[in-house]
Parts: C-alpha cells; sequence; structure tokens
C-alpha cells in the first residue's frame, strides 16, 4: 500500500468512525427526535458533537505526538506523555478543581495552565540549546515532580467525594464533554497536531541521526523544541479536558510506521489518523451497557494497549 | 573550499588550522586513532560548534540555505547505527535534504554507484554491516553534492567494495566534486588520493602529495611504523596520541 492510499484509508474509516460516533443508536435516536425534536438536536450537537470531536482531536493528537516523540528520541518506547507536561497538566486541573469547585472549565484551564507552566519550566532547567538527552532527563524529572504533588494533592483532598471525583476523572473519559470544554482545547489540540505535522520531513531526516540532519539543513534545536512545545500542549489539553488516556501515543505509531517502510516522519500523518480513529472507535465501545456503568475510556485503552505490548514481546521472542 | 581557522577546544582536540582544499581530486585525511580526523571533517561539514568558518566558493558555509546544503556538501559519519528499520532506498532518498522532491532515477544511480542496487527495496537492518555501509554512502552520493566528507567509507568493505568505492571516489572527483576522505588503509590512501591530510594529536603535521607525506620519518614518527619487506611493521612502541 502506498502511502496515500493508507491515508486515504485510514481517512475514510475516521470520517466513518466519526458519522458512527455521533449517530450512536439510530433507532433510539429517532425515538427521541420524534417525541421531542429539540431533546434530540440537544443531544447531537451539545453531546456527541464535542464527545466525537474530542475523541478524533486528542486521538489525532496523541497519534501524531507520540510519533513525533518515538522520532526525535529515536526511540520506538516513548510516548507523548513522557516529557511532562501531561503530569503537569493533571496537577492544575486538580488544584483548580479543589481551587474552584470542581467544575469542568475551572479543570480545564487549569490542566492547560499547569501544562504550559510545565513547559516553562522544562525550558528554564534544560535551556534552550539543551542535547536531547539532558531534556529526557529535564522531563522525567519535571514529569515525577508534578506526579508526586499530583498524589499529594489527590491525599489531601478536602472530602472523600473531591478525591472519588478527580480520581475517576484521572481514569479519562469524554463522557458528558460539553462545548465550552471543546473551544477551550480545541486551539491547542489543532495548532499541537498540525506544528507536528509540519515537521515531517525534518523527522525523517533525524533518523540519520541528529548530526547528519544537521549537515543537511536542519535546525535541531529548533525541531526539538517544536516538537517538545506541541506535544506538551497537545498532551496537555487532552488531560484538561478528557483526563489521562494512555498508550494510544505509543501503540498507533508502532502499528503504523511499518506501512510507510519504517520513516518516522512519514509515519506522523497516518498515526494522527489512526489515533483519531482508535479513540473514536474506543469512545464508541465505551458506551455498550456492559456494567450498567459506562467504562472509563483511559482503562479501555489501557486494557487494549498491553495486550498490544504482550503481542510485541510474543512476536520478538519467535524471532 | 577554504576552511579558516578553525579551532576545537573541546577534546578530541584540533590546533588551530587552516585549508584551502580544490575541486576536483581527492584529499586523504590520516592519523592514529584519536589524532582529530573525525574532528576536522566534522568542521568540514560546519557540525563544530567552536571559532572558525568554513566557505565554499567563498560563501558561508553556515548562512547556506537549507534546500542548497545537500546538493553543496555531503557529510557521511562513520558511525552505521540506525535507528529505524527502513528501506535502503527510502534512506538513500533522505539524502536529497529534508522535503526535496523525490528523484528515483538518482537514488537508482547511487545505489548503483555504491554496489547496492540490489538492496533496493531490503530493510537495512537485515543487511551486513558492509552492506549498510554501501548504503549510507549512496545516500551521501544521492544529491551529487559539490563537496564529499567521507569519515572511513571504507571501514567494514571487503578488499573488492574498498578498491570500488576508491575509485568511485575517483569518478566523483572527475566529475568536479572535492572528495575528502578519512582513512586507516595506508595503501588505499597511497595509491588513491591526490592529497593527503596528516594529523597527529590534532595537529596538522604534513600535507602534500602521498609519497612526500607518507615519509619513513613521518611513518615511524606519527603512526610507529615502518614499511618492512613483507608489509607493515610495527615499532616497539605505539603511536603517541
Amino acid at each position: 500500500m502506498t502511502p496515500a492510499r493508507l491515508i486515504a484509508a485510514l481517512a475514510l474509516l475516521t470520517a466513518a468512525l466519526a458519522m458512527a460516533s455521533l449517530a450512536w443508536d439510530p433507532a433510539g435516536l429517532r425515538a427521541v427526535a420524534a417525541r421531542d425534536p429539540d431533546l434530540a438536536r440537544a443531544i447531537l450537537l451539545e453531546l456527541r458533537l464535542p464527545r466525537t470531536a474530542l475523541a478524533l482531536l486528542i486521538g489525532a493528537s496523541l497519534g501524531a505526538g507520540g510519533a513525533a516523540m518515538q522520532g526525535l528520541l529515536r526511540n520506538p518506547l516513548a510516548s507523548p506523555d513522557v516529557l511532562g507536561p501531561s503530569t503537569g497538566a493533571a496537577l492544575g486541573a486538580i488544584l483548580a478543581g479543589y481551587q474552584f469547585g470542581g467544575g469542568p472549565l475551572a479543570i480545564a484551564g487549569g490542566g492547560i495552565t499547569g501544562a504550559v507552566a510545565a513547559l516553562l519550566l522544562l525550558l528554564a532547567l534544560a535551556g534552550p540549546a539543551a542535547g536531547t538527552a539532558t531534556l529526557v532527563l529535564a522531563g522525567v524529572a519535571i514529569s515525577a515532580l508534578a506526579g508526586a504533588a499530583m498524589n499529594l494533592a489527590l491525599s489531601l483532598a478536602p472530602s472523600p467525594y473531591a478525591l472519588y471525583d478527580l480520581m475517576f476523572w484521572l481514569f479519562g473519559s469524554l463522557a458528558d464533554r460539553s462545548l465550552p470544554q471543546l473551544a477551550i482545547a480545541a486551539p491547542w489540540l489543532l495548532l499541537g497536531t498540525a506544528a507536528l505535522l509540519a515537521c515531517r520531513h525534518r523527522l525523517d531526516s533525524l533518523a540519520l541521526g541528529e548530526d547528519v540532519a544537521q549537515s543537511l539543513g536542519v535546525d535541531i534545536p529548533r525541531l526539538r523544541w517544536t516538537i517538545v512545545i506541541a506535544t506538551g500542549v497537545t498532551t496537555g489539553a487532552g488531560v484538561a479536558v478528557a483526563g489521562s488516556i494512555g498508550f494510544v501515543g505509543l501503540i498507533v505509531p508502532h502499528l503504523v510506521r511499518p506501512l510507510v517502510g519504517g520513516r518516522p516522519g512519514a509515519a506522523l500523518l497516518p498515526s494522527a489518523l489512526a489515533g483519531a480513529a482508535l479513540l473514536t472507535a474506543a469512545d464508541m465501545a465505551v458506551r455498550l451497557p456492559i456494567a450498567g456503568e459506562e467504562l472509563k475510556l483511559g482503562v479501555l485503552t489501557a486494557l487494549i494497549g498491553a495486550p498490544f505490548f504482550l503481542a510485541l514481546v510474543l512476536r520478538g521472542r519467535g524471532q | 573550499m577554504t576552511l579558516a581557522a578553525i579551532a576545537i577546544a573541546r577534546p578530541p582536540m584540533l590546533a588551530p588550522l587552516s585549508l584551502e582544499l580544490v575541486p576536483g581530486s581527492v584529499t586523504g585525511v590520516i592519523g592514529p586513532n584519536g589524532s582529530g580526523k573525525t574532528t576536522l571533517l566534522r568542521a568540514l561539514a560546519g557540525l563544530s560548534r567552536g571559532p572558525g568558518t568554513v566557505t565554499i566558493d567563498g560563501a558561508l558555509l553556515a548562512t547556506l540555505p537549507a534546500a542548497r546544503r545537500a546538493r553543496r556538501l555531503a557529510w557521511l559519519p562513520s558511525t552505521r547505527d540506525l535507528a529505524w528499520p527502513m528501506l535502503a532506498r527510502h534512506l538513500v532518498a533522505l539524502g536529497l535534504g529534508p522535503g526535496a522532491a523525490r528523484d528515483d532515477a538518482a537514488i537508482a544511480a547511487a545505489l548503483a554507484a555504491a554496489d547496492a542496487g540490489g538492496f533496493a527495496t531490503r530493510r537495512v537492518d537485515t543487511l551486513s554491516t558492509g552492506e549498510r555501509a554501501r548504503v549510507l554512502l549512496a545516500r551521501a552520493l544521492v544529491a551529487s553534492p559539490d563537496w564529499l566528507l567521507l569519515d572511513e567509507p571504507t571501514a567494514n568493505l571487503d578488499p573488492w567494495h574498498r578498491l570500488a568505492v576508491m575509485a568511485l571516489l575517483r569518478r566523483e572527483a572527475g566529475r568536479g566534486a572535492g572528495v575528502v576522505v578519512a582513512l586507516h588503509d595506508l595503501d588505499l590512501a597511497r595509491r588513491h588520493c591526490d592529497r593527503l591530510l596528516l594529523l597527529s594529536g590534532g595537529n596538522l603535521v604534513a600535507d602534500g602529495p602521498p609519497d612526500t607525506v607518507l615519509s619513513p620519518a613521518n611513518l615511524a614518527r606519527v603512526f610507529a611504523i615502518r614499511d618492512g619487506i613483507a608489509g607493515w611493521e610495527a615499532l616497539a612502541a605505539p603511536p603517541a596520541s
């Protein structure tokens, strides 16, 4: 399959899944529309639309962010949340939740503020001329610090209910997300993902190593910070509105890269599309009434992700 | 190509030196381990942070637009490690520069020149070290750059391919390219280079035609070897570093 055909196929799949997510349970939706057309419109525009759009945007940003981070670090085990901004977003969201009563918009604003603060701290700590290894070390340190602060904040929760709510929120979900939440997160997700996609040629050059890429005219520090900042704001914005959704950014580039001849940059756009498709499909799956309670999206992606790695291990053993 | 008063202070060190290199010829860079061959080639490729400038036809390398760099010079490091299991033809295409239009004819020609045409659709992680070295060499050749800066391109190659690579560099010089090549094989250096730069401990200690540079005195002083009846013979003490 040529890359162009792969992209077309994935775009079709993503579009089909998005339509299915919007028109989920068509019989039930028609029944509601027959009784109360306004209610049906509200379900479609105020519940289904933000939910589907967020699944698409967050999935795309996780797929592209994972592909970009793996390409930058030249490591197939890198994920978009390795450098701290996503943990910073979770910490910011929890603090904002305490301070401003736990409303979804306060949590979203706090999350994005936390992600940006973590990025600024990373820039201050590593310095603009930092090499990739220094950057990763600084990012892991910030991530650990923010994680510890997050656990401290959770253990100091003002009430068991607040703790319960925030823990559940952290598991990751797109249920009951509103248009204002979409409006807060969408610009970051769109701009960040677009910035990542614009790196594709330079990321391919990076396959030859940072020095060779530089000898070919790639501005390595600029590329490095573009990817770090873009993945930072997208993962941060994702955590801010949907909690933490793991494994998508790790798995999707793995699946896509062999289909584009192993090229890290050429994997960016297909990874974004496949991430959008995967998260939209997963979000439809959690809506299936299994245990009465809706399954958490982040729990489901982890449930899908862990066996995937098991499959990689088994394949590696066979070779 | 002119390298003006470049000095690299941190190890491996290279004492201040200025060089004028002429296109259409093969210049060999020789010296023991740690003498500064790689550092010199990196400096020529514009990869050192130290003071000093590289100019090509009077234009500063540092100010050359990224889009024109790949046609101006190609630098091939001595490392053969690759992060991703890419197809050989995709890897060679990267030599055209980031975002350059794909040029299938140039890719095929470069792979053929490095005798790697049979590997075009192979994944580079399935190739042997020597085969991968030839694919990487094709990557350096693909844009037909004005300058080829090659760090031990003959390492890991079998005898036939070593000679083939030196003949290829000669042809590249014949089309007008300037070739600068770091070599450990002094026989190849003597037979296939027009000019040799002899480095020792970060200093340029000799510069000239091979027969002058590879004098018995230089060989003894820099490499601690002598030209014996049955080939190179080691002197008692290793070369000073």
